[in-house]
C-alpha cells in the first residue's frame, strides 16, 4: 500500500528508469541503422552474411538438441534415485556452469577436451583415429552442453518432483516400468519445462559470444556476435557489423517471440533436496544405468572445473600476484563492477516499485502501459545482446581507441543492463512481500515518504537488494562480451587479461588468471546466494 | 475359507528408534478391516509395507500362502486407493483404469468393454474420454475403486480413501467398496480416522499405537472398550458414542 505521493514518486522513478534504458538501447541502435544505408551488399559479401547467420543458427540448434537429449535422461535418472549420497551435491554443481565466466570455462574444456586432454588420452585408448577437436562446431557445441546441460535438468527435474508420490506409488502398484511409465508419465510431466528449457537454450546459444570467440572464431565457424566484433576490431568495417547487428537482433526477436509462445521456464533448482521416494524403481542391478549415467554426468560438469583448479594450482600464482597488470586489471574489474551492480539495481528497484505501483490499479491503459514496459525492460535488454549494443556506441565513439572515461561508461551501463532481468526477479518477490506486509501499518502510522523508504523498505529489502547487487558484481567482472570490443592498454580487465594471454598462448598465466578469476566469481555467487537464503528465511 | 489366511504379517520390523514399527496379525479371505489409530503411529507404514513400497527390516509377509518380502508391489496381487492422486491427472479415464489391467496398455477389445464395464459399475458410464481435472473429487475416487474393481486383486488396500468427501459421499463409497469387495472375493484392509466408517463397514479392527498393534479385535462393541487407554485417547470426549 502507498499514498498517493509515493505512487506519483514511484511511477515518476519508474518512467526515468525507463527512459534511462530506452537511450541507452535505442542510441546505439539507431546508430547502426543510420549506418546501415551506407554499405552496399555485394553478392560475395551477402553470401558471407548468410553463412555466418545459417552457422549461427545451426550450432544454437545442434547445441540444444545435445543438451537436451541429455538433460532428459539425466533428469529423469535423477529424479528415480531421490537418495543418494552427494545428489544434493551434484545439484549444487550443477548450478555452478550457470555463474562461471564463460572463458574460465572454455579454459577448463581445453584443459580436458584439448589436443592433449585427458579425454583425447582415454579416446586414443580406446581406439579411436581421429582425436575430438575442441576447436571448430565440435568445441563450440561441447561448450554449449557444458553450460546448458545442467541448466536445463535443473529445470526439468523439478516438474518430475513435483508429482505427487501417489503417482509412484500407483505406477508400482499397477507395475507400470521403464517404457510405460516415460511415455504416460515422466515425459508428459517433462515435457513443458523440457520445451521451455529448449527455447532458453537456444537463446543462450544463439547469443553466445565468449565461447564462440575462444573455440570458433575461424571462417568456418563464426556467429554473428563473433562476426559483429571481428568486423569493427579488426576489419574495421562498421557497414558490415551494423548489417551483422540487424540481423542478430531480428533473430533474438523472433526467438524470444517464439519464447513467449512456448512459454516462460519455470525457476530453475528449487528441488526438494531428497525427491520423492520412489517405489516403482526396481534396485539391485538394475541401478547400474542410472549409476553411469549420473556418474558421466557429474564427470562431464566437474572435469573442466577440476581442470582450472589443478592446473592454476600449478600455475606460478605468486609471480601473477606480484603483477601490476594484474591488480591493475582487478582493480578495472571491481570498479566497474561495483558501479554497474550499483546502476542495475538502482534501475531495478525503479521498475519493480513502478511496477507495483502502477498494478494497483488495473483499469487504467498508461498505467497498464507502464507495468508492462517495467516487466518487459529486462527481457528487452536480452533482445538488443550486449556485443549488439557494444558496436553501436563503438561507431558513435568512434571506436573508442585513445578515449577512456566514455568506454569505460559504457562498459559499465552494458553489463548493468545485462545484469537488470536477474536484479529484477530478485528484487520482485522481496519488495511485494515487503508492501504487504508492512504496507498497511506504515500508511496507517505515517511513516511515508523518504521516511518510509529509509526506515521500512529499504532496510526490509535490503538482502534482496545485496543479492542483487552482489551477483551484479559477479556477472559483470565475468562478462568478455563488452570489453571485448573496447579493450585496450588502458582499459584491461580480467577476463580481458585472460583473453590476452589465451591469445599469446601463455598458457601458465592463463590458467593461473583462469583460477583466479573463478574463484573471485565463484566466492561473490556463493555470497550472494546465501545472502538470497537468508532473505527467504526472513519473509518466512 | 482356503487353508491359509489371506494375509499375515510375521514378525514384521520397520525403522528404528522412535521411528520403529512391528506388526504380526493375520486374517483370513474376504474379511474388512479398520485400521485405526492416531496420526503417525504407523498406520500408513502398515499399509505400505503390505503394498511393497516399503521393505521390512525382518520378519514375513505372506500373502495366500506366498513370501511376498522381495517381490515388487506389481506381482503381489493388490490394488489400492489412496486419499487423492489416484489417477495420472494428464490421462483420461479409460486410460487411467485400462492401465490397471496392462501397464503397457496393449489392451484387446474384451479388456475395453472390461474398462467400461468397471466405470458402469460405478455409475460413471460414458465418463472414459472425460479428463480427472474435470470431475468431483468423489468422482475421482469412484474411478480409483472402479479401477480396483476391474484388476480383481484378492488384495484391496485403503489409505483414508473417503476422507474429505462429506458424510453421504464418503457413505455412499463404503457401499461401493464393500459391494466391488463382495464380488471380486477381495480381502481388504482399510486405513481409516472414522470410527464410523470402521462401524459401518469393517468386520474387524487393528488399532495402532506407536509403531506396535495396540489391538486386533472383532469390531462389532470395539468402539465400547474400557480396557485400552491408548483407544479412549484417540476417541475423546466422541468416544464411545
Amino acid at each position: 500500500m502507498l499514498t498517493r505521493a509515493e505512487h506519483r514518486a514511484s511511477r515518476m522513478a519508474g518512467l526515468a528508469a525507463l527512459m534511462a534504458i530506452g537511450l541507452a538501447l535505442a542510441v546505439p541502435v539507431t546508430v547502426l541503422l543510420s549506418h546501415g544505408g551506407a554499405s552496399d551488399l555485394s553478392s560475395s559479401q551477402s553470401n558471407y552474411l548468410v553463412r555466418i547467420t545459417r552457422f549461427t543458427l545451426l550450432q544454437a540448434g545442434l547445441s540444444t538438441l545435445l543438451s537436451l537429449v541429455f538433460a532428459v535422461p539425466l533428469a529423469r535418472a535423477l529424479a528415480r534415485r531421490p537418495a543418494f549420497l552427494g545428489r544434493r551435491w551434484l545439484l549444487n554443481l550443477f548450478a555452478v556452469p550457470l555463474g562461471l565466466p564463460p572463458l574460465v570455462a572454455a579454459l577448463g574444456l581445453i584443459e580436458v577436451w584439448g589436443r592433449n586432454g585427458v579425454a583425447n588420452k582415454g579416446l586414443g585408448l580406446l581406439g579411436a583415429e581421429t582425436p575430438f577437436s575442441i576447436y571448430g562446431l565440435s568445441g563450440i557445441l561441447l561448450a554449449h552442453v557444458f553450460f546448458n546441460l545442467p541448466l536445463a535438468v535443473r529445470l526439468i527435474l523439478p516438474a518430475l518432483e513435483r508429482l505427487p508420490p501417489e503417482y509412484w506409488k500407483t505406477a508400482a502398484n499397477l507395475g507400470m516400468g521403464g517404457f510405460s511409465l516415460f511415455r504416460r508419465v515422466e515425459w508428459p510431466a517433462m515435457r513443458r519445462s523440457a520445451a521451455s528449457a529448449a527455447g532458453l537454450v537456444f537463446m543462450l546459444c544463439a547469443t553466445s559470444f565468449t565461447l564462440v570467440l575462444v573455440l570458433g572464431g575461424g571462417p568456418a565457424a563464426t556467429t554473428l556476435e563473433v562476426a559483429i566484433y571481428q568486423s569493427l576490431r579488426f576489419d574495421f568495417n562498421p557497414g558490415r557489423a551494423v548489417l551483422l547487428s540487424l540481423i542478430q537482433i531480428s533473430m533474438t526477436l523472433i526467438v524470444m517471440l517464439a519464447l513467449k509462445f512456448i512459454g516462460t521456464p519455470a525457476e530453475a533448482g528449487e528441488t526438494k533436496g531428497g525427491g520423492t521416494s520412489r517405489p516403482d524403481v526396481p534396485g539391485g542391478l538394475q541401478i547400474l544405468p542410472d549409476v553411469v549415467l549420473i556418474g558421466l554426468g557429474g564427470l562431464f560438469v566437474s572435469a573442466p572445473m577440476a581442470a582450472v583448479i589443478v592446473s592454476g594450482l600449478s600455475a606460478d600464482l605468486s609471480r601473477l600476484l606480484t603483477d601490476t597488470l594484474f591488480w591493475r586489471a582487478a582493480g578495472t574489474s571491481l570498479a566497474i563492477g561495483v558501479a554497474a551492480a550499483a546502476v542495475s539495481v538502482l534501475l531495478a528497484a525503479f521498475l519493480v516499485r513502478a511496477r507495483y505501483s502502477a498494478g494497483q490499479r488495473p483499469g487504467s491503459p498508461a498505467l497498464g502501459l507502464l507495468a508492462g514496459l517495467s516487466g518487459a525492460a529486462g527481457s528487452l535488454t536480452l533482445l538488443v545482446p550486449p556485443v549488439v549494443l557494444g558496436a553501436g556506441w563503438f561507431l558513435l565513439l568512434g571506436g573508442g581507441t585513445g578515449q577512456l572515461l566514455a568506454p569505460l561508461m559504457v562498459i559499465v551501463l552494458i553489463n548493468a543492463l545485462m545484469a537488470l532481468p536477474f536484479v529484477m526477479r530478485v528484487l520482485e518477490p522481496a519488495h511485494q512481500s515487503t508492501l504487504e506486509r508492512n504496507g498497511r501499518l506504515a500508511v496507517s502510522l505515517g511513516v511515508v515518504g523518504r521516511h518510509r523508504l529509509r526506515q521500512v523498505d529499504i532496510p526490509a529489502m535490503l538482502p534482496a537488494l545485496a543479492t542483487g547487487f552482489v551477483f551484479a558484481v559477479a556477472l559483470s567482472l565475468g562478462d568478455l562480451g563488452a570489453i571485448a570490443l573496447f579493450g585496450s592498454d588502458r582499459i584491461v580487465t580480467l577476463p580481458w587479461l585472460l583473453y590476452q594471454k589465451l591469445g599469446s598462448y601463455r598458457t601458465a598465466d592463463a590458467a593461473g588468471l583462469a583460477l583466479l578469476l573463478g574463484a573471485i566469481t565463484m566466492a561473490l555467487m556463493i555470497v550472494a546466494e546465501k545472502l538470497g537464503t537468508r532473505n527467504g528465511s526472513m519473509y518466512r | 475359507m482356503s487353508q491359509h489366511p489371506a494375509i499375515e504379517f510375521d514378525g514384521v520390523a520397520y525403522g528404528m528408534g522412535d521411528l520403529s514399527a512391528e506388526f504380526a496379525f493375520e486374517r483370513t479371505a474376504g474379511t474388512v478391516t479398520a485400521i485405526l489409530g492416531p496420526s503417525g503411529a504407523g498406520k500408513s507404514t502398515l499399509l505400505n509395507l503390505a503394498a511393497g513400497f516399503l521393505a521390512p527390516a525382518s520378519g514375513r509377509i505372506i500373502l495366500d500362502g506366498r513370501d511376498v518380502v522381495g517381490l515388487a508391489p506389481s506381482e503381489r496381487g493388490i490394488s489400492m486407493v489412496f486419499q487423492d492422486n489416484n489417477l495420472f491427472a494428464h490421462l483420461d479415464i479409460r486410460t487411467n483404469i485400462g492401465l490397471g489391467l496392462d501397464p503397457e496398455l496393449k489392451l484387446d477389445r474384451a479388456a475395453w468393454s472390461q474398462v467400461d464395464k468397471a466405470l458402469e459399475h460405478v455409475g460413471l458410464a460414458g465418463f472414459g474420454k472425460r479428463m480427472p481435472g474435470t470431475l468431483s473429487g468423489g468422482e475421482r475416487q469412484r474411478v480409483a475403486l472402479a479401477r480396483a474393481f476391474a484388476r480383481r486383486r484378492p488384495l484391496l488396500l485403503l489409505d483414508e480413501p473417503f476422507d474429505g468427501l462429506g458424510p453421504g459421499l464418503a457413505a455412499d463409497m463404503l457401499g461401493l467398496m464393500l459391494e466391488i469387495r463382495a464380488e471380486v472375493g477381495a480381502t481388504v484392509l482399510m486405513v481409516t480416522h472414522d470410527p464410523d466408517e470402521a462401524r459401518a463397514a469393517a468386520d474387524e479392527i487393528l488399532f495402532i499405537a506407536k509403531g506396535r498393534i495396540a489391538a486386533d479385535a472383532p469390531a462389532a462393541g470395539f468402539f465400547e472398550r474400557q480396557d485400552l487407554p491408548d483407544l479412549q485417547a484417540y476417541l475423546g470426549s466422541t468416544g464411545g458414542k
